[in-house]
C-alpha cells in the first residue's frame, strides 16, 4: 500500500506481512459485520438464558412444583440448540479472523491473542457443562445437577468478558509500543484490561439479558394473548418479564457511562453520533435529522441547547470535539452511526418504560397487566431489542472507522490479499439464511410439544 | 516458551484429529449406514453417542486456533491467506454439519430425519479432507510468509495435500468406529457392535495401507518431511504409530473395544507429533523457524500460564464429562433420539412421546 506512506501518521504500523493492495475490502467488511450481526443476537441467549433457566430450577428445588422443573428443562433444551448454532457461528468468526484480517492478526496477535486463550477455556467449560447439564436431567441427583449449570452461567460471562476486552482493545490500543512501524514489546494484560471493557462488558451483559427475556417473554405474551393462561405458562412471562424488566432501566444508566468513557477517547466518534461538526462548549443535542455532508451540519433536527455537554461530561460549559478537528478521510460515516446511536437510545428509552411499567403493576397490584396493549408491547420488545443491540455495535464499529486498531491502523491495511472474496460473501449470505431458518423451524417445532411432556418421566 | 506454545500447538492438533476426528468419522458412517431403514439403527447409535461430546470436542478447533494467532501470529496471517479456499470449505462445513446434527436431532418424520442426515454426513467427510488438505500444504512447504503469499490453488491441490486428506477421513473412520463399538456394547445392541466392528476392521486396514503408500506420496513430493520421517524422533513416532494402529486391529478382533479406544487416540496423536518433530526447526517448513514465528517473550509467557491456569479447569472438567459418557450416566436422556430414530427402523409414524 505505497500510497499510504505520506498519508499515515507517526503512529502508524507497517503491515507485518508486507501487502499490497486488496481490491475485496468493502467484502471483507461486510463479511465481518455480516457475521457479528448474525453471532451476537445469538450468544445474547448464552450470555441470559442459563442465568434464567437456573433461577427457574432453583424455584423447583425449593417449592418442589413440577411446573418450575418441566419450564427449566424445556428452557434448558432450547438453550442448548441455541448454543450449538452459537459454537457455529462463533466458528466462522475464528477463522475470519484469519481469513479476511490476516494483516491485523500478524501485527497485532500477540498483543491482544491471550484475551482470547481465556475466551477459548470460557466456552470449553461452557460447552462441557450445558451438556452435562442438558444430558444430565434426572440422572444426576437434584443438588448436583443444579450445580453443574453454575458454570455455563459463569463461563458464559467470562468467555464474553475476554472477546468484548479484544473489542474493547480495538476502541483503546494499549499494552504494546511501536517502534519504526513495528509493534513492540507487548503487554498482554494491559491490552486487555484497557478502559473501554468496563462499560462495553457491563452494557453488553444486560443487553444480553434483555435480549434474551424480552424475546422470551414475547413468545409467552402471544401464548397470553391466545388465552393459554396456566401456571406454566404465567411463570415463564412473569421470570423472563423479570429479568428483561430488571436489566433495561439500569442498561440507560450504563449507556450514559459509555457515552462519557468515548467522550474522553474517541472524541471524535461522540462528535459523529452527534453530527457535530464544529469544537464547542455549550454543546446541543440534535433529535432525528440527518447530517448533509455539504452544510456540515445536521438537517431538519430538533436542537436541543447544552445537552449534549451536560451528557457527556455533566457540565454544560464543557468543550465537545467537533469533526472538523481532523480531515475528512479521518471522520466515520456520519449518518450511519448517527442513525443507529439514536436508533438504539430510542429504543432503549422505550425498553426501559416497558420494564418500570411491569415492575410497578407488579409491586403494587401483585399481578400482571390487564392491558391487550401491555402484551402486544412485550411481543414488539423482543425484535425492538434486536434492533437496539445491533445498532449499539454499529455505532461502536463503524464509529471507530476507518481504524480498525483505534489511530494505529486501519481497516484497509488488515485485509486480506486473497482474491474472490465476493464468491464467498454471496455463499456466506445463503448459509446464514438456510441457518436462520433452520432454526426458526426448530424452535417451532419444540415449542408446539406440551410442556407436561417434560416431566412425564 | 516458545517449546511450551508449540506443546499447546501439538495438543490442540492432536487433540482435535482425535476427538473432532471421530465425530467427522461418525458421520462418515452414516454417510455409508445405507438405506434410511437399514441404516436407522446405524444412525441412532451415533446420534446417540455424539450429542452430548460433540461441542466440546469442536472446541480443540478454536483451542488451536487462539493459540496458533497468539503465540505464532505471523504464521497464522500466512496460513489463512495462502490456505483460504480449503479453510473457507471447512468453515462452511462446519456450519452445515452442526447445525444439520443438532436439527437432526430434534426430526419427527423420516424425510426430515433424511435430508439433515445427508446434509450432516457429508460435510463430516468434507470437513477432515479439506483440513488435511490444508496440514498438507504446510508440511510440503507451499506456505509462504506473507499475505497470501503462497499459490492460492497447488497450496491444496497436490500430492501432499491429497493424501493428508484421505487420511484424515480414514483415520477418523476408523477411531469412530471404535469407539462406536465400545458403546454399543454398553447399550447392549449386539447386532450394532458387530457392524461397528466390522468397519472399525475393514477402515483401520485401509488407514494402515494409505498410511504405507503414502510414505512413497511424501518421498517423491515433499522430501524433506519424508527424511523427518524416517529419521530421529520423527521416526520414533511413526514406529508408535504403526505398533498403536496394529494394536488396535488385534484388539479389535478379540473385541477389547476400551483398550482399543486407547490404543487408535495413540496411533493417531503419534502421527500428529511426528509431524512436528520431522519438520523441526521449522514452522512453516523452508520459509519460518519456530523461534522466527514465536510471539515475543512477553505474551509467550502470558499465554503459557493463562493455559496451564485454564487447563486446571478444563481437564477436571472434561475428565466428569468423559466419565459420565462412559458410565452410560447421559444416555438415558438419549430417550428423546433414540425413540425419534424407532419410527425410521419400523418406517411408521412417529411415537407419541416424541416430544421430549
Ligand atoms: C439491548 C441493547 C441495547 C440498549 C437498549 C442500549 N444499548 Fe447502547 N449498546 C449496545 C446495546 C444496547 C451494544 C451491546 O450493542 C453496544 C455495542 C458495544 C457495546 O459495548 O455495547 C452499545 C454501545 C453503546 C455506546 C458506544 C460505546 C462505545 O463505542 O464504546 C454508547 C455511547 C451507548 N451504547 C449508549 C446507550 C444509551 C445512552 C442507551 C439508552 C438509552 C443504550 N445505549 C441502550
Ligand atoms: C469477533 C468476535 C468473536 C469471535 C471470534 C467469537 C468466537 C466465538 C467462538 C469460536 C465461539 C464458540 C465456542 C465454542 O465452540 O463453544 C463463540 C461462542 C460464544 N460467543 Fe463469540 N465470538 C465473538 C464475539 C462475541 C461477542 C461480542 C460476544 C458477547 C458478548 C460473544 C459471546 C459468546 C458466547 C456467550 C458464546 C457461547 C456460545 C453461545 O452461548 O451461543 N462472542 N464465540
Ligand atoms: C469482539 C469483537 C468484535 C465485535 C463484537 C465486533 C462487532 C462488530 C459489529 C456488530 C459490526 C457491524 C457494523 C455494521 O453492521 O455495519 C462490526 C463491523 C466491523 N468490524 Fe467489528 N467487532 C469485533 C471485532 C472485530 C475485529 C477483530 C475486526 C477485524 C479484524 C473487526 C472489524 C470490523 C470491520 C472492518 C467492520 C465493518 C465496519 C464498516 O462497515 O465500515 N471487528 N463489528
Amino acid at each position: 500500500m505505497s500510497g499510504w506512506g505520506a498519508v499515515l501518521a507517526a503512529q502508524d504500523v507497517v503491515q507485518t506481512l508486507g501487502g499490497g493492495s486488496q481490491p475485496d475490502a468493502v467484502e471483507a467488511r461486510q463479511m465481518q459485520a455480516l457475521s457479528l450481526a448474525v453471532h451476537i443476537p445469538i450468544v445474547c441467549f448464552g450470555i441470559a438464558f442459563p442465568a434464567m433457566f437456573l433461577f427457574v430450577e432453583g424455584l423447583y428445588l425449593r417449592t418442589g412444583d413440577e411446573t418450575y422443573k418441566a419450564l427449566a428443562k424445556r428452557w434448558s433444551k432450547v438453550a442448548l440448540v441455541i448454543f450449538a448454532v452459537g459454537v457455529v457461528t462463533g466458528t466462522i468468526l475464528s477463522f475470519e479472523f484469519g481469513l479476511l484480517w490476516p494483516e491485523f492478526m500478524a501485527s497485532f496477535g500477540e498483543v491482544f491473542g491471550v484475551a482470547f486463550g481465556l475466551e477459548g477455556i470460557s466456552f470449553f467449560t461452557e460447552a462441557i457443562f450445558i451438556a452435562i447439564y442438558v444430558y444430565g436431567w434426572g440422572r444426576l441427583s437434584k443438588k448436583v445437577h443444579f450445580l453443574t449449570g453454575i458454570p455455563v452461567v459463569i463461563a458464559g460471562f467470562t468467555g464474553s468478558f475476554t472477546v468484548l476486552a479484544v473489542n474493547a482493545w480495538m476502541n483503546d490500543p494499549e499494552g504494546f509500543d511501536v517502534v519504526a512501524g513495528k509493534v513492540t514489546n507487548p503487554r498482554p494484560f494491559d491490552a486487555m484490561f484497557n478502559d473501554h471493557i468496563w462499560h462495553e462488558i457491563v452494557h453488553m451483559y444486560l443487553a444480553g439479558y434483555i435480549v434474551c427475556g424480552f424475546v422470551v417473554a414475547g413468545v409467552y405474551a402471544r401464548a397470553w394473548l391466545k388465552g393459554r393462561r396456566d401456571r406454566y405458562h404465567r411463570t415463564a412471562l412473569v421470570v423472563a418479564l423479570s429479568f428483561a424488566a430488571l436489566a433495561s432501566p439500569v442498561q440507560v444508566i450504563v449507556g450514559d457511562w459509555a457515552a462519557r468513557q468515548v467522550a474522553e477517547t474517541q472524541p471524535l466518534k461522540l462528535a459523529a453520533f452527534e453530527g457535530l461538526t464544529e469544537t464547542r462548549k455549550k454543546a446541543p443535542f440534535t433529535l432525528g435529522g440527518y447530517y448533509s455532508e455539504k452544510e456540515g451540519k445536521v438537517k431538519y433536527g430538533i436542537e436541543i441547547p447544552w445537552l449534549l455537554s451536560v451528557l457527556a461530561h455533566h457540565d454544560p460549559n464543557a468543550t465537545i470535539t467537533g469533526l472538523d478537528s481532523v480531515k475528512a478521510s479521518d471522520r466515520p460515516p456520519i449518518n450511519i452511526v448517527r442513525i443507529a446511536f439514536q436508533t438504539m437510545i430510542a429504543i432503549g428509552t422505550g425498553l426501559a418504560l416497558l420494564g418500570a411499567l411491569f415492575f410497578v403493576t407488579w409491586l403494587r397490584k401483585k399481578r400482571l397487566p390487564k392491558s391487550r396493549l401491555f402484551y402486544l408491547a412485550v411481543m414488539l420488545a423482543g425484535p425492538a431489542s434486536f434492533v437496539a443491540l445491533i445498532s449499539g455495535w454499529i455505532t461502536t464499529e463503524v464509529g471507530r472507522q476507518p481504524w480498525i486498531v483505534y489511530k494505529v491502523m486501519r481497516t484497509e491495511q488488515a485485509v486480506t490479499q486473497a482474491d474472490g472474496l465476493e464468491i464467498g460473501y454471496i455463499f456466506l449470505v445463503l448459509v446464514y439464511v438456510a441457518l436462520a431458518g433452520g432454526v426458526w423451524w426448530l424452535l417451532r417445532r419444540l415449542a408446539s410439544t406440551p410442556p407436561q411432556k417434560e416431566v412425564a418421566h | 516458551m516458545a517449546e511450551i506454545c508449540l506443546a499447546y500447538v501439538i495438543l490442540g492438533v492432536t487433540a482435535y484429529a482425535i476427538f473432532g476426528g471421530a465425530d467427522f468419522g461418525a458421520g462418515f458412517w452414516d454417510l455409508t449406514a445405507g438405506t434410511a431403514r437399514g441404516g436407522g439403527r446405524v444412525r441412532g447409535m451415533i446420534q446417540r453417542s455424539m450429542a452430548p461430546v460433540w461441542e466440546a470436542n469442536h472446541v480443540w478447533l478454536i483451542f488451536l486456533f487462539v493459540i496458533v494467532w497468539t503465540a505464532f501470529p505471523v504464521a497464522f496471517g500466512s496460513i489463512f491467506s495462502t490456505l483460504s479456499i480449503p479453510l473457507f470449505l471447512a468453515a462452511i462445513g462446519i456450519i452445515f454439519r452442526g447445525a444439520a446434527f443438532v436439527f437432526r436431532g430434534q426430526a419427527a418424520t423420516m424425510r426430515e430425519a433424511k435430508v439433515l442426515g445427508a446434509m450432516f454426513a457429508l460435510s463430516s467427510v468434507l470437513i477432515p479432507y479439506f483440513f488435511g488438505a490444508a496440514a498438507g500444504g504446510i508440511a510440503s512447504g507451499r506456505v509462504k510468509v506473507g499475505n497470501a503469499a503462497g499459490d492460492m490453488i497447488d497450496s491444496w491441490v497436490n500430492p501432499t495435500s491429497a493424501l493428508i486428506g484421505v487420511l484424515a477421513v480414514v483415520t477418523g473412520a476408523n477411531v469412530a468406529a471404535v469407539y462406536l463399538a465400545g458403546d454399543s456394547e454398553r447399550a447392549e445392541q449386539p447386532d450394532l457392535v458387530e457392524a461397528f466392528r466390522r468397519r472399525a476392521l475393514g477402515s483401520g486396514l485401509l488407514a494402515g495401507l494409505v498410511a504405507i503408500g503414502g510414505l512413497f506420496v511424501v518421498r517423491s513430493d515433499a522430501r524433506d518431511l519424508f527424511d523427518g520421517l524416517t529419521s530421529g524422533t520423527g521416526l520414533i513416532m511413526v514406529i508408535v504409530s504403526a505398533v498403536g494402529g496394529a494394536a488396535t486391529l488385534a484388539l479389535v478382533l478379540t473385541r477389547r473395544f476400551n483398550l482399543a479406544r486407547v490404543t487408535s487416540g495413540v496411533a493417531v496423536a503419534a502421527i500428529c507429533v511426528g509431524w512436528v518433530f520431522a519438520q523441526d526447526p521449522y514452522f512453516l517448513p523452508g520459509e519460518l523457524t519456530l523461534e522466527q514465528a514465536a510471539a515475543s517473550d512477553a505474551t509467550l509467557t502470558a499465554l503459557t500460564v493463562v493455559v496451564a491456569l485454564g487447563m486446571i479447569i478444563l481437564i477436571p472438567s472434561l475428565y466428569y464429562l468423559y466419565r459420565l459418557v462412559l458410565k452410560g450416566q447421559l444416555d438415558q436422556e438419549f430417550e428423546p433420539l433414540d425413540q425419534r430414530f424407532r419410527p425410521l427402523e419400523a418406517g411408521g409414524s412417529p411415537p407419541p412421546k416424541a416430544g421430549h
